[in-house]
């Protein structure tokens, strides 16, 4: 049975320096929330999974706390570049970082045969991409019924996941709504795991058939209201598409990156005093 | 060149929208597939199944969303399924009739890149997003369609990464491409691997791969347009039909559905982004 704690705690608790992270939500559902926690605890040398490394990953990247990235996809949806991915990549700023890429389907697939316990996972993938030939990760099966040559990947099990959603019982058992993306996979893939959730209650009265993770494979469950801003979360609030624009002013600059970080995550003690440090517009508009 | 009462992107997105019929699966990317996508569906395809790389089936949103898992598209779908499941049971397993992407860089083969550019791979001159779906997308749907601004940085003689891709030179396979099997590169052969790339829609025209080369070649130029202007922002020497067509201007219906489009989209989001 998972344990409700708080954010900081969790994080404290899971995530070491040099320990493997996935934090997952594909465009719905990032938990932001943990993310700023292992910032502010100036967690170091991470190697971070994700498949759509966005704005949480430009800002644990420019803040120092990886050394590695595996990833399918890096970019702010509908708005461009990530500027602290890219500075990490091409100038190797604040520190150099290692990448593994993968294709959506690979990355898919690797976490399912890791959450299956089996070693590595088939697809019929990357036909004639350059992408295996740098990334060792990737290899080929032949299928012994057909002989059809397909490609296989490694399976993937991070030592942590942490995931948000949207509800949790006492119990720690957690109901994913909307789009579920790779959150589940990513859940029983790890060793261990924490879900921030918008709200802890008494029964979560989830449809019969509905994504329910139950309690006994998480590790911590804590509550963190809106703690997918600026992402959104099914049922709850929008995405802010204004602070994934205003992202790509604050992260172009290193000084101003750094100047913006400091004033809103690591002077602040939490999530709800970072929210309450945005712009009042910002806030008003995701109240 | 005279006056034009539309923009070449409306005319690219339109163009490319009208070759979508109705019930036809889409896989669409985000950005300008996006945009013709939901402009054919709008239009005269209303039937037209979208899916999206999120584990939408069927989505059917009243604006243009900005990420590929906007909350509309689960909202207005058939169905909402993880993203294992969106890659291996309907992209994978062959229930796409088209995958529809953009690119940063495309050969005339139709191989694309967005993955890096310039530099070597480990220290890039421009780091790209990456692959995402578009590996997996470009040869696993039955057919694929690309959209992209035709210039000379993204019409190139050679790409510097292969992320997806399009055909290798020689005559064109008409149905589902077999590949000889090769552990280097990691190719498949099976019934399941589609035809690739049947059409280039750019915001000058429109090129489809030749039968015998399987090389681009402009078959259209839209309104306007002359094939000095395609050949001149094309980064290699652009075959060109001998019956070259041009495409229909648009319709009043069709432009005013687009511009409603991106109005909407522009209320709903704060301001246009989104290209075309």
């Amino acid at each position: 049975m998972a344990e409700v704690t708080s954010l900081r705690e969790a994080v404290a608790a899971l995530v070491s320096d040099g320990a493997t992270l996935a934090m997952e939500g594909f465009t719905h559902l990032i938990p932001f929330a943990a993310g700023h926690e292992v910032i502010r605890q100036k967690r170091k040398n991470l190697t971070l999974i994700r498949m759509t490394p966005d704005l949480i990953y430009d800002q644990m990247i420019g803040m120092g706390c990886a050394s590695r990235l595996v990833f399918s996809w890096g970019g702010n949806p509908g708005v461009g570049s990530l500027h602290r991915f890219r500075d990490a990549i091409q100038s190797g700023w604040p520190a150099p970082l290692a990448i593994e890429e993968h294709s959506h389907a690979d990355m898919a697939a690797r976490y399912q045969a890791g959450a299956s316990g089996l070693p590595f996972a088939v697809l019929r993938g990357y036909i004639r991409s350059d992408i295996p030939k740098y990334n060792p990760s990737i290899s080929s099966v032949t299928c012994p019924f057909t002989g059809e040559v397909l490609a296989a990947t490694r399976a993937l099990n991070p030592d942590v996941a942490i995931v948000h959603a949207q509800k949790a019982d006492r119990k720690g058992n957690v109901l994913i709504e909307g789009i579920t993306g790779i959150q589940k996979e990513a859940i029983l893939a790890s060793k261990k795991s924490i879900v921030t959730v918008e709200e802890i209650v008494d029964k979560l009265d989830a449809p019969m058939n509905a994504c329910v993770i139950p309690g006994w494979v998480v590790t911590f469950v804590c509550e963190v209201p809106r703690g997918a801003f600026p992402s959104y979360a099914q049922g709850y609030y929008q995405r802010d598409n204004a602070f994934c624009r205003e992202w790509d002013t604050i992260s172009r600059d290193r000084d101003t990156f750094q100047a913006w970080m400091q004033k809103h995550i690591m002077e602040t003690a939490g999530f709800a005093e970072f929210m309450q440090s945005l712009e009042p517009a910002t806030r008003v508009s995701h109240a | 060149m005279p006056e034009l009462a539309y923009t070449s992107s409306e005319i690219m997105t339109i163009a490319a929208a009208r070759m979508l019929r109705d019930r036809m699966v889409c896989f669409v990317g985000i950005g300008m597939p996006s945009a013709a996508a939901n402009l054919a569906r709008l239009t005269h395809a209303p039937e037209v199944v979208l899916i999206y790389e999120s584990g939408t089936i069927g989505s059917k949103p009243s604006v243009l969303p900005l990420s590929i898992g906007d909350g509309e598209l689960a909202e207005t779908a058939d169905a909402v399924v993880s993203v294992p499941e969106i890659f291996r049971y309907w992209l994978q397993a062959g229930r796409v009739d088209v995958g529809f992407l953009g690119a940063a860089q495309i050969d005339k083969y139709g191989n694309i890149n967005t993955t890096v550019i310039g530099g070597t791979y480990a220290s890039p001159h421009v780091r790209l997003p990456g692959a995402g779906g578009a590996p997996e997308i470009a040869t696993a749907s039955k057919e694929v369609w690309i959209i992209l601004k035709q210039n000379k940085r993204t019409f190139v003689e050679n790409l510097h990464f292969v992320t997806s891709a399009g055909h290798q030179p020689g005559p064109l396979q008409s149905g589902a491409r077999v590949i000889n099997m090769d552990r280097q590169s990691l190719t498949g052969r099976g019934p399941l691997v589609g035809r690739g790339p049947t059409v280039v829609i750019t915001d000058l025209g429109v090129l489809v791969p030749d039968p015998e080369t399987s090389e681009s070649t402009l078959v259209a130029l839209h309104p306007g347009v002359n094939v000095e202007q395609v050949r001149s922002a094309t980064g290699w020497e652009l075959k060109v039909a001998d019956n070259l067509k041009e495409t229909p201007e648009p319709t009043d219906f069709e432009l005013t559905a687009l511009r409603d489009l991106h109005a909407r989209t522009a209320a709903a989001h704060g301001s246009g982004t989104i290209e075309s």
